[in-house]
């Protein structure tokens, strides 16, 4: 058996001696799409940001292709293939849409190089095929702050994919989004899943069901349930923190 | 886009045109007291082309650039001061008299090879912007709390350089007017010239290194690390790298604006380091168009000389027109002159007085006088 891609063991966050992760274990594999749910202040967020290197975590350990994650820069973890796309979308808005990919597909990300080297033409190809992706072609000279909600939102993810990461972290992608573009969004991360680990963070449980992949649920820093959308739904512990109850049993 | 890019680059060209005839006719036009008044401007446009490329593109206000401008100084001072000392006791330049001084102090021996000064005019400034700059943005410290930083930075230089009588003349400054250079005063019409078209020439290749900068992915790390510092870093750059490398480029930037700014008005001083001129920098982006480059040269030659024009005929009503201007900026053109004519601002302030008629639909339904309307 290969060792998995990621692997958080027993991670725990304290704020202050408030416990925002405690013992948090998770597994993801390569070419893995999970996703993970969670009532508001279960720690989903702060979870990303343990990954990411945002936050230290108080106890525990990070591996990230058999290596600890802890104790890393940001931009060092984001340079060892993983990417994050924030809950409201974090583009750079006073730049056109192409430039906001040229950035995450430039490569290396030296400043020298940055200065003295033009875009190398597969950097371009590339952009052109992200934009194609999120049909943004059309909008490549576009100031980014100009695009709707949902363009941004795609625009982010596509700025995600451009930096070619092995994991693509993925909080609420369909936060304001419209039922079509939640459709969109879901078959576009179920098409990225395979060629990249994707972990998905989100509240609209349609969009989960679309995504038909295996779901975590996180309670108060910790994961209650592991298994598949229907298994969870099933739960009666995930329903009563989380799901409530279904529309039969109301009635 | 596309209509927009001609029409700056129209804008561009038009106010590029009008510098650069103004630069050259200026020595024959203007007497001596006014071309020496221009070079001076022209020079500190190069400290203005810094403070646009640290606040303007990449978002960092420094209020410490003084600094910098006043050790570019200070070098080409020494320089000066020791490039004329051989007729002096010791052979020192003669303000060491004063204190007893008999032994040049150490730091002033590299200063009487010229390379090495046209070299630390430049480096000694940028090396320690650098160092300064890393250790503070290594530490995350931003927005208004790096303001007060180099605010604090500035104040420290200050007090030490004014307390040093024994190396530097502390207070007094280092007087460069009747000091020599191939020969000739540095203080004489001749010199002065020269130094008016040394001052015009670097203006313009600062402002092509600094757009060489702005102009392609490196540019746009600095507007992203304004915009949003975290998503530079998730996207895989080191933003203290590259903000370490414009502040020092910036530091750089005003070493040389200070040496030649201080070779034309003929003195040196912890002056150079007081807080209301480094905020002055400041104000000069800001009138003339914040990360847009030429407003910064247009912003610190245009104010400077209405300046000097101003004391001259009301002293003392300077700094509430200065004021005036800062706050008309801040409440009414938020993006500086430049900015504002690049958005059509002119055009809207003649509708706004009337002059022009508005027009009452889209420009592409514009109705004829019988209601119908006009493809």
């Amino acid at each position: 058996m290969t060792s998995p891609l990621l692997e958080l063991k027993q991670i725990s966050v304290s704020f202050e001696g408030f416990l925002a992760l405690r013992d948090l274990n998770l597994v993801l594999n390569q070419g893995d799409l999970r996703a993970v749910i969670g009532p508001n202040g279960a720690g989903k967020t702060t979870f990303l940001d343990v990954i990411t290197g945002k936050v230290a975590p108080t106890k525990g350990d990070v591996i990230f292709k058999e290596k600890s994650l802890i104790g890393q820069k940001e931009f060092r973890i984001a340079r060892k293939g993983i990417g994050r796309k924030f809950q409201s979308p974090r583009i750079f808005e006073n730049l056109s849409v192409q430039e906001n990919l040229a950035l995450a597909v430039s490569r290396p990300k030296t400043p020298l190089s940055l200065l003295m080297n033009s875009l190398k033409v597969k950097h371009l190809d590339q952009i052109q095929h992200l934009m194609s992706i999120v049909n943004l072609q059309s909008k490549a000279n576009i100031r980014a702050g100009a695009l709707s909600h949902g363009q941004k939102q795609w625009l982010e993810i596509a700025m995600l994919v451009g930096q070619d990461p092995d994991l693509l972290l993925v909080d609420e992608p369909v936060a304001g989004l419209t039922d079509e573009e939640t459709d969109l969004t879901a078959d576009l991360l179920k098409s990225l899943a395979g060629d990249h680990t994707v972990l998905v963070i989100d509240h609209d449980m349609e969009f989960i069901r679309r995504l038909d992949c295996p779901v975590s649920v996180l309670h108060q820093g910790h994961v209650l349930k592991e298994g598949s959308m229907s298994d969870i739904q099933k739960d009666p512990l995930v329903i009563e923190v989380y799901l409530g109850k279904t529309d039969e049993e109301e009635q | 886009m596309s209509i927009f890019s001609t029409k700056k680059s129209w804008i561009n060209l038009t106010i590029w045109v009008l510098l650069i005839a103004l630069i050259i006719a200026a020595p024959s036009v203007l007497p001596v007291f006014r071309l020496n008044l221009l070079g001076r401007y022209l020079s500190l446009a190069i400290v203005a082309l810094g403070v646009d490329l640290i606040w303007g593109f990449t978002g960092m206000l420094s209020l410490g650039q003084g600094i910098f401008f006043a050790l570019g100084g200070y070098c080409a001072a020494m320089f000066l001061q020791l490039n004329s000392a051989g007729e002096f006791p010791n052979g020192i330049p003669e303000f060491f008299g004063l204190y007893g001084v008999e032994k040049l102090p150490f730091f002033w021996e590299p200063f009487k090879s010229s390379i090495f000064t046209l070299l630390s005019i430049w480096l000694i400034p940028a090396i320690i912007a650098g160092l300064l700059g890393y250790l503070v943005f290594r530490n995350r410290i931003k927005g208004v709390y790096f303001s007060i930083l180099t605010q604090a930075a500035l104040l420290v230089f200050f007090n030490f350089f004014n307390g040093q009588q024994k190396l530097i003349n502390g207070t007094n400054g280092l007087k460069t007017d009747v000091t020599q250079l191939f020969g000739q005063m540095v203080g004489s019409e001749i010199m002065q010239r020269w130094f008016f078209w040394i001052s015009a020439v670097l203006v313009i290749l600062a402002w092509f290194f600094a757009r060489w900068i702005v102009r392609d992915r490196f540019g746009n790390i600095l507007i992203g690390i304004r915009d949003d510092e975290a998503r530079v870093r998730f996207t895989g750059y080191n933003p203290v790298i590259f903000k370490t490398i414009i502040f020092s480029i910036a530091g750089g930037l005003a070493g040389i604006s200070g040496a030649l700014y201080t070779v034309q008005s003929g003195i040196v001083s912890p002056q150079f380091m007081t807080v209301p001129f480094s905020i002055e920098m400041v104000v000069w982006v800001a009138v003339g168009g914040r990360g847009t480059l030429l407003g910064a040269i247009l912003g610190a030659v245009l104010i400077n000389y209405a300046k000097s024009l101003v004391s001259e005929a009301l002293p003392a009503s300077w700094m509430f027109i200065q004021g005036g201007l800062f706050i008309l900026v801040v409440t009414a053109l938020p993006e500086g002159v430049l900015g504002w004519i690049r958005k059509d601002g002119p055009k809207k302030l003649l509708f706004l007085l009337g002059i022009n008629k508005k027009l009452e639909t889209y420009p592409s339904l514009e109705v004829n006088e019988q209601g119908e309307v006009k493809s």
